[in-house]
């Protein structure tokens, strides 16, 4: 690959990152996409919609979230300053909200009045139906019949918002089942319909336009971090799952040379174990769900299951732009096992007074190890995507304790 | 001369509509998959589309998703394929055969590779679901050992991509009959004949209707204005419930006589 001198460039003008992306999409997709595209190209540089946008993020979402220096667990851990972005504290606890009102309001622009959206731990799911109920939008959600038995009280609260939860009983029957179901749907409804896709994955513009809208973690998080402390962090670091919000925490930071960019991924019960959801450590590149990426597949090219404690990061592909900047040697992906998450999650509850999300978690156990290679005045930036109360019956479940 | 090109011609100078059936291979049975393919050209198949089977097949309605998580149990793969398509050879060198399927298990068999032992083993064409023409350009290796790439066209096709696929269309265009995936209820044929005689005048080359073609009244008016007809989901649905080889020949050829009667009787 040539040296590439501005990462923002990205994608090309076929909604390529280099060799990944694309359009891999059943020929009935491709006019609906176009659609989407032309829609989105005009908006994105749209005075009346960015002013709307930033309103609602603002008023709705709570925007800007703080940068957080957690002293306590830094001194704990006893290496750089670990400095968290805290998303956890956005709308509806999460980092997904930024991209579904931001998806909401180009639905409520190109005239559509159906929403789909595929959802695997719950969290898009609920944030697309918050984002529907706000609009006054029809709201379908698409969510694997396993997952819908491990987290019931996402499934209440996407009815409670007025989302109707269809049961996925295809494949595996979790996120990437529900994923080709909601793909289906779209398919057959493209006329009166709008997929809200929840991770930077999916066909050309998906993956450019969650991006964005989720870029804004990273504007914010890079402005704050000079503002209080003077200077850049040495490294920034984001759990993977899909990878939005790590691509939302990293897209500012790409062009500065300077800062490391560290992704992790869900490395399950450990990578060697076969065992995870590791598809940059552990992957090929491949085709799935829309566009080439780094994906998990057996010898025959048949998507695998994948492991890991959180719902959110148990994902067989990742979104296109990671395995760029992965394959540019730009950004690089290490795996954090299941029990790793789990001791940053106590950590950093009995340290600072937050349960960060199990997916989150990932990132803070990175951020961790990253911070003890760095001198006592080095900064690590975490992007804390997600609260964790929804993740409680998880973690009693595994530690043996009855609610 | 392709044999693609060798049986459209023939039925053309017949008067005749194609009979284009599908199969998941492996499924009912990967033993009897080789006798299943001659038991289709029995029963009246001019072309074989032979689905490779994903575990993601995104455009595919439940019957055919189904049928692909079956024989994936059974351990089918690409391999498998391939040695029954030259076992099929071995006594049929005419009935053309297109493999239809997604892009990740050719991306993990690998391209070239892929081509080479494709094209040794007999096969004619490949219809990747999930490679629009504008993506073709990893089927290069393909059709450069000889493979057509067998291009879709659907109701939501733009004018502009239309003429591109017109101009691009090589072994047959299958033109999808509505928005949504195989096996839907839906079938309009009223809607579809104008498109289909406007596409059929452009492109260069025969035009094939296939998604929600259930039975022969189906078929016969489909057959009133394309080259062929492609039936899938409703014989791999008979098919699913066979006890043996021989009852899945007997199936498919008690599913497809009438078809095949209702297009000859045009």
């Amino acid at each position: 690959m040539t040296q590439i001198t501005d990462f923002h460039a990205w994608p090309d003008a076929h909604g390529r990152f280099g060799d990944f992306g694309g359009i891999y999409v059943a020929e009935t997709l491709m006019e609906p996409l176009a659609e989407l595209t032309a829609a989105y190209e005009k908006l994105r540089t749209d005075p009346a919609f960015i002013a709307e946008l930033d309103r609602d993020l603002k008023h709705y979402v709570g925007r800007p979230s703080p940068v957080y220096h957690a002293e306590r667990l830094s001194k704990h851990v006893g290496g750089a300053r670990i400095v968290l972005k805290r998303e956890d504290l956005n709308h509806t606890g999460a980092h997904k909200i930024n991209n579904t009102v931001g998806q909401a309001l180009v639905a409520r622009y190109m005239g559509k009045s159906r929403i789909i959206a595929e959802t695997g731990a719950g969290q898009h799911g609920v944030a697309s139906a918050t984002v529907a109920a706000r609009m006054g939008l029809k709201c379908v959600v698409y969510m694997g019949a396993v997952d819908i038995e491990r987290q019931k009280i996402n499934v209440y609260r996407m009815r409670l918002l007025g989302a109707e939860v269809v049961p996925v009983t295809s494949g595996s029957k979790t996120l990437k089942d529900a994923l080709n179901e909601a793909m289906r749907d779209w398919v057959t409804n493209v006329e009166d319909t709008f997929y809200i896709i929840g991770t930077v994955a999916g066909p050309h513009p998906y993956p450019q336009m969650v991006r964005d809208f989720n870029a804004i973690v990273g504007r914010e998080a890079r402005a704050q971090t000079i503002e209080q402390f003077g200077r850049l962090p040495d490294v920034v670091t984001a759990c993977v799952g899909g990878g939005s919000n790590a691509i939302g925490i990293f897209h500012a930071f790409l062009n500065d040379g300077g800062v490391r960019l560290v992704g992790a991924e869900a490395a399950g019960d450990g990578i060697e174990t076969g065992r995870h959801a590791a598809s940059l450590a552990a992957g090929k590149p491949g085709v799935l769900h829309g566009n080439r990426t780094y994906v998990l597949s057996d010898a025959n090219g048949q998507i695998v299951e994948t492991h890991s404690i959180s719902a959110g990061l148990d994902y067989p592909g990742v979104g296109p732009e990671h395995a760029f900047l992965k394959d540019a040697g730009r950004a690089e992906y290490v795996g954090v096992t299941d029990d790793e998450a789990l001791e940053a999650f106590h950590l950093l509850a009995r340290t600072e007074g937050i349960l960060p999300a199990l997916e989150s978690s990932h990132a803070i156990a990175q951020a961790m190890k990253l911070a003890r290679e760095l001198p006592k005045d080095g900064i690590v930036l975490a992007n804390l995507s997600g609260r964790g109360d929804k993740d409680v019956h998880t973690i009693a479940a595994r530690e043996g304790i009855e609610l | 001369m392709s044999r693609i090109e060798r049986r459209f011609a023939a039925l053309k100078s017949a008067g005749r509509t194609g009979l284009i059936p599908f199969v998941t291979a492996g499924d009912p049975s990967p033993d009897g998959m080789v006798s299943l393919l001659h038991g289709l050209v029995a029963a009246g198949a001019d072309v074989i589309e032979l689905g490779v089977p994903f575990s993601d097949p995104m455009a595919d309605g439940p019957v055919i998703q189904h049928a692909s998580e079956r024989a994936i149990a059974k351990g089918v793969g690409l391999a498998n394929v391939l040695a029954w398509v030259a076992a099929f050879r071995e006594t049929d060198d005419e009935t053309p055969i297109v493999l239809m399927g997604y892009l990740n298990p050719v991306e993990m068999y690998g391209y070239a590779a892929f081509a080479e032992d494709a094209v040794e083993a007999g096969v004619d064409g490949v219809l990747m679901v999930d490679c629009p023409l504008e993506e073709s350009h990893v089927l290069e290796p393909l059709r450069e050992a000889g493979l057509d790439q067998i291009l879709l066209a659907s109701p939501t096709t733009a004018e502009t991509r239309l003429a591109a696929l017109c101009e691009a269309a090589t072994g047959f265009l299958y033109y999808v009959s509505f928005a949504g995936i195989t096996g839907a209820a839906q079938l309009s044929t009223g809607d579809i004949a104008e498109r289909v005689a406007g596409i059929r005048a452009r492109s260069k080359a025969p035009v094939a209707v296939g998604f929600g073609v259930r039975d022969a009244e189906g078929a016969k008016a489909i057959g009133e204005f394309a080259d062929a007809v492609v039936i899938g989901s409703a014989l791999v649905d008979r098919l699913a419930g066979a006890t043996s080889a021989d009852d899945a020949v007997g199936r498919a050829r008690d599913f497809l006589a009438p078809i095949r009667a209702a297009l000859d009787a045009r």
